[in-house]
């Protein structure tokens, strides 16, 4: 293509002007937090602090309802981490039947798998939640991580597309060697799914970081409350004077989303184009 | 007959987390939550049968019920084909070779990632504030200021917009699918003469469609299950006027606040048809939109 230079830069002022807008609000967020409560809406229009103050952060990591902010975090991890191994350990597992084995009614469950896909959970929400009472469930974090060991739809189609890209004369090479299929599965095919499994960890964790339904009905004391529940607690006590609080914290609670973005990037790129996630 | 025995045995082990997980989690929840639907039911008491009465309040007495359906077929129609076309038109623009497109679209995709955080839908309420910077861009360009809290669709379009926000996913999905156009076809459209806008719609868009039938069908999907941003821009009122009161928290405020447990088992499944429905029209009326590499065309 010939170097044109009036369109060129026409291209990039769109694009540019486009990508700025997307991001202005998470910016003048961000900016807000380092300013004192009190101007954050008296001086909305200017984005740059006129004094950058650290208070609110202070403020805010001291955390709400008699608990550190500290402690929300590591709630939200706890969840995070037992649902994410449980939903991706099973979810190959899963995959690998149905993408290499071949038996009876296969087609079937995976007809059922696709159909559950597509299912609003809004179905099973109540009566989920009677079942997880009627067990003494509630109060834990057990109706939260439990389920995720049974598998994810979206998972499973991710690695089963994945799996499928695997020549599968290894898999015949390995069963004359006489090995058997469990030991094909976690020796052969694991090591060689690990970027699905990558891109499967990276979205468990979005999804698990930023759930508020599941904590909101099964978890009650603010001492069991993951991130998003502790801003959610900073939005009822809403008040002018804990604002730049709230605005500190929500940015404290995008930080590891963004930072795992950066890191893996590809993944998740390669992740959604392949398999239309989120 | 021994080894094939085994060999369905081994299959059923595999998938057994799935098939164990889909009887216990969403077989069996989703009879009950039927059977509860025609009953009277407040966790603490057993349920009491009914018949139709929930599905008759839903449908002839509850005004409510009809303002949520509203709201929510409104967010779900204007969200979804708008974040649609936001999508597509970045990711055309995003599909050349200039150097800069890989920081491009990291930025245009960070609010899908971030987007169904608690955080956002916080950051959302701000800057729809009276003092906020949507009103300081409006009264930039000589527009009075919305109150956005005040009034219903004002509110509901806080929800949709914090949507459209989103379309990140979509685009990417869509920039995947460009690169798989063969340029052969562009060449040819060239040669004979096709202008822009020609190509685009004889080509570009037809080549898209069957990811676009995928892409519709889940975020149709999503849309109508939204709850976070709901609840937090409302603070779980669903305000002003039920103005943002989607289907989703109605159906959590009908069973977890009121403990209507039997009325939000209900609710549930007119959604779950209302879904199927949409879904069925998607498939069935696929084979006149969507276009498959086979058929001539």
């Amino acid at each position: 293509m010939r170097y044109k230079p009036l369109k060129w830069t026409l291209y990039h002022v769109i694009a540019a002007g486009g990508a700025l807008l997307m991001v202005y609000p998470v910016i003048w967020l961000l900016m807000s937090s380092f300013k004192p409560s009190a101007q954050i809406f008296q001086t909305a229009g200017s984005l740059i602090p006129s004094e950058w103050i650290w208070t609110n952060y202070s403020q805010g990591w001291q955390g709400i309802g008699g608990y550190g902010f500290g402690t929300f975090i590591k709630n939200s991890l706890v969840l995070v981490v037992l649902a994410t191994i449980g939903a991706v350990l099973s979810s190959a597992f899963v995959a690998f039947g149905f993408a290499r084995l071949k038996f009876f009614g296969s087609s079937f469950w995976f007809a059922i798998m696709m159909v559950t896909l597509m299912l609003p959970h809004d179905v099973t929400l109540v009566p989920q939640y009677i079942m997880f009472a009627k067990m003494d469930w509630l109060n834990s974090i057990k109706p939260i991580v439990v389920p995720a060991y049974f598998g994810a739809p979206f998972f499973i189609f991710l690695m089963i597309q994945f799996i499928r890209t695997i020549p599968s004369e290894l898999d015949e090479a390995a069963t004359i060697d006489g090995c058997g299929k469990f030991r094909l599965f976690y020796r052969i095919i694991i090591p060689l799914i690990a970027p699905a499994l990558a891109t499967a960890s990276i979205f468990s964790f979005y999804w698990r970081w930023e759930d508020l339904i599941g904590p909101v009905l099964y978890l009650n004391k603010p001492s069991m409350y993951p991130v998003s529940m502790a801003l959610k607690m900073y939005l009822d006590a809403d008040t002018l004077s804990n604002w730049g609080a709230m605005f500190a914290m929500s940015i404290v609670s995008l930080v590891p989303v963004v930072a795992v973005f950066f890191a893996f990037q590809k993944h998740i790129v390669e992740g959604i184009s392949t398999s239309g996630l989120k | 007959m021994r080894v094939a025995w085994k060999n369905q045995l081994t299959g059923y082990a595999f998938i057994s987390p799935f098939v164990i997980g889909f009887l216990v989690f969403i077989l069996v929840p989703s009879c009950v939550s039927l059977y509860l639907s025609f009953t009277s039911y407040d966790l603490f008491t057993s349920p009491r049968w009914i018949g139709l009465d929930n599905y008759k309040e839903m449908f002839f007495e509850d005004s409510k019920y009809w303002q949520s359906l509203k709201v929510t077929l409104i967010y779900v129609f204007m969200g979804v084909p708008l974040r649609l076309a936001f999508a597509l038109a970045i990711a055309m623009l995003l599909n050349t070779a200039a150097k800069a497109v890989g920081v491009y679209r990291t930025i245009y995709y960070l609010p899908s990632i971030i987007g169904g955080s608690v955080a956002v839908s916080i950051m959302w309420r701000n800057i729809y504030g009276d003092e906020g910077i949507i009103n300081g861009l409006l009264n930039f360009f000589g527009v009075d200021s919305v109150r956005w809290f005040a009034e219903p669709f004002a509110a509901l379009w806080m929800l949709i917009s914090l949507s459209v926000w989103q379309f990140g996913s979509s685009m990417l999905i869509f920039l995947a699918g460009l690169k798989n156009i063969p340029s052969e076809l562009y060449e040819a459209a060239g040669v004979d003469g096709a202008g822009a806008v020609r190509r685009f719609f004889s080509i570009t868009l037809p080549m898209l469609t069957p990811i676009m039938l995928f892409n519709t069908i889940l975020q149709t999907i999503g849309a109508f299950l939204t709850f976070t941003p709901a609840y937090i821009i409302s603070k779980g009122e669903g305000g002003p006027l039920d103005g943002t009161l989607l289907y989703s928290l109605y159906l959590f405020r009908q069973g977890f606040v009121y403990f209507d447990m039997g009325y939000a088992s209900a609710m549930a499944w007119v959604m779950l048809i209302i879904v199927a429905i949409f879904t069925a029209i998607l498939f069935a009326t696929s084979k006149f939109w969507v276009h498959y590499e086979s058929k001539e065309g």
